[in-house]
């Protein structure tokens, strides 16, 4: 690898616009219901985690987020899980989502901050609108780290870390993936 | 609204002898004036586990009807709940889900409250108050308070029975919840963290879901479509470690203080069936435990209870461990508490095949409650329409065929069973809650000379 200043610095523009690109289409297969499809994406020793948080006094935040793998998280999960969530869903008689929600899954402010040749890893901010049956309206903002590895020419999921910028949950339920 | 007169809930809007049940109730703004005064400021409300406040100046927060208490284990040890409101303005004293202080400070005018709740600080007290104030009048608002196997439940009225008067027939079910897998009453411990979480219905819905409704099982068809298990195998429970290869009875039981059970009672064949073989430490623990209660117990290790409700608002699940808190926020929305437990002494492994059950059980992101939130917010719109109004709910389903103590005299109490599916906790939760709103309102004492 040439590793002049210049040719580094495009090297990290073009992984972040593979990622970015990567996002994209992961939340589009989300957002068009290919949730068996999005599976493919994720490596087969995923781990997916989204901690509960709680208000703490200022200083005192090592314990706003629950701890992984010993408290209660809204979700603590591997890829099995996952595949049986979209299963769930997929039976038509998952009544939380038949007829299954219109979501629309956005990404932003992303970065890559650490590469090498075996992983990825990446901090963005989401936002996921959810809309079901008439009028019932969700929104999910928050922040995301995930953990990637170059597969092919795309990416698998290795980790993904969900930070929901919510207290008392403010939707009746989590049905869909972040 | 109502101010004591004719009753409009016994016989009226709450009418038993027919089986109905206005859709009112669920949507009504008056009535949901009427019990928060009527049940929530008169009732024993759950506020948390001993666990949660371990060690002394440990706090935690908790909800009775809308308002905020502090629940927390003062300097000395003891277990207290206070209104969490500053007796000055009424603003929060304590802003934090959880810590450990040794005193609540309001953040409006910097007066200062003990864990014990007295006001041991008032700023300008020679200044602004010229030394007037009499600040042993002025402590937090304190509930009386009652631990049970760990259980803190508190309650604002003097005059309500004692918490285990108050439990009443349900004891032998709520000891039974109690109960480590061993059938020992040990220490339970609660995992980190609160689910909380809010539903567009009323805070009924979830009671009486919890209390009696085995009818609803079809909504649950695809969690068993996609089978969730502790063991990820076999069955959705965690007492389906028992064989069931003879029938058993499916008994909802009632109170007639209105609280409900529900559980299984097992014929003979009730062999301890592996369940977690790829998990050696577990399925020894699991084992073991089956051993031992069998021993304890005898032939009450017949009976496992799969939750209740205690009323008016706090459902308890055995197996999964959790209790579940349906706070009410106006008559349209409930705000859901849901904590889950497991045996302190467990090895950790068995712990995590608990934990990890029970938050992909239940909770708003659990396989099986996700639907259960559908259900009920789908049905408090049903509740809501000018036409659909006029037409009463239907809780007719066994009226007539509940059996006094049936089918064995060993289960605890006066009570009454059904099997399968029946409606009739419903009728004996709703039949307490019309009772209770039939009592006359608080009335505010006449302002005392000397205060
Ligand atoms: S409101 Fe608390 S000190 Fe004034
Ligand atoms: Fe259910």
């Amino acid at each position: 690898m040439d590793a002049t200043p210049e040719s580094a610095f495009l090297a990290q523009v073009i992984l972040r616009h593979r990622v970015e690109q990567f996002y994209i289409a992961e939340a589009d297969l989300l957002d068009t219901r290919r949730f068996r499809e999005w599976l493919a994406l994720l490596d087969a020793d995923i781990r997916y985690w989204m901690p509960v948080a709680s208000n703490r006094e200022t200083g005192k935040w090592d314990g706003e987020y629950t701890r992984e793998g010993a408290d209660l998280n809204w979700f603590d999960e591997g890829r099995f899980e996952l595949e049986q969530r979209v299963e769930q869903i997929m039976t038509g008689l998952h009544w939380a989502e038949e007829p299954v929600s219109r979501t629309s899954h956005m990404i932003a402010n992303l970065r890559v901050v650490e590469a090498d040749d075996g992983r990825i890893d990446t901090h963005c901010r989401f936002f996921i609108y959810r809309n079901r049956n008439e009028t019932e309206t969700d929104f999910f903002v928050g922040k995301r780290h995930d953990r990637l590895r170059p597969d092919g020419g795309g990416f698998k999921i290795a980790a993904r870390e969900i930070f929901l910028d919510q207290s008392v949950l403010q939707a009746k339920n989590l049905t869909l993936f972040f | 609204m109502s101010g004591g007169g004719a009753r409009r809930y016994t016989g009226g809007l709450v009418n038993l002898d027919k089986g109905r049940i206005s859709r009112e109730i669920f949507t009504g703004q008056a009535i949901y004036d009427d019990e928060l005064e009527r049940i929530f400021a008169r009732s024993w409300l759950f506020v948390g586990h001993e666990s949660h406040v371990p060690e002394p100046g440990d706090y935690m927060l908790g909800r009775m009807g809308e308002e905020s208490v502090i629940f927390n284990r003062d300097r000395h040890g003891r277990l207290h709940v206070f209104l969490n409101n500053c007796r000055h303005r009424g603003m929060r004293v304590c802003r934090y889900d959880s810590g450990n202080s040794r005193k609540f400070a309001c953040p409006f005018h910097a007066w200062v409250f003990s864990d014990e709740g007295e006001l041991i600080g008032v700023p300008k007290l020679e200044s602004g108050y010229h030394n007037e104030l009499d600040r042993s009048q002025w402590g937090l608002i304190e509930a009386c308070v009652a631990s049970y196997h760990g259980y803190v439940f508190a309650c604002w009225d003097e005059e309500t029975p004692a918490f285990e008067d108050y439990l009443g027939d349900l004891r032998f079910y709520f000891d039974d919840y109690c109960e480590l897998p061993d059938g020992t009453h040990g220490d339970w411990e609660a995992f980190g963290g609160v689910f909380k979480w809010k539903v567009p219905c009323n805070w009924k819905f979830g009671a009486e879901n919890f209390g009696g409704d085995y009818y609803h099982n079809p909504s649950h068809a695809s969690v068993d479509a996609v089978v969730l298990s502790p063991a990820g195998t076999r069955g959705r429970h965690t007492y389906d470690t028992v064989s069931k290869t003879r029938a058993v009875h499916k008994l909802n039981i009632l109170t007639k203080e209105g609280h409900n059970a529900r559980g299984e009672l097992f014929k003979d064949d009730y062999a301890y069936v592996p369940t977690y073989q790829e998990m050696a430490v577990v399925e020894d623990y699991f084992r073991d435990c089956y051993a031992k209660r069998q021993a304890k117990l005898g032939e009450k290790a017949r009976w496992y209870g799969h939750g209740g409700t205690i009323f008016p608002n706090v459902s308890y699940s055995n197996g999964v461990q959790s209790m579940g808190t349906w706070h009410p926020s106006g008559p349209h929305e409930t705000e859901i508490w849901r904590i889950f437990l497991a045996p302190k002494s467990a090895p950790d492994e068995v712990k995590n095949v608990l934990r990890h059950y029970v938050i992909r059980y239940q909770g708003p992101s659990g396989l099986t409650e996700q639907d259960d939130m559908e259900n009920w917010s789908s049905a408090h719109q049903g509740a809501r329409g000018t036409i659909a109004k006029r037409h009463d709910f239907h809780y007719g389903m066994g009226m007539g065929h509940e059996r006094k103590g049936w089918p064995v005299s060993w289960l605890g109490g006066e009570i009454y069973a059904t099997e399968d599916v029946s409606e009739q906790n419903q009728r004996a939760y709703y039949g307490r809650w019309a009772r209770d709103m039939d009592r006359p309102p608080f009335q505010r004492k006449p302002l005392q000379a000397a205060e």
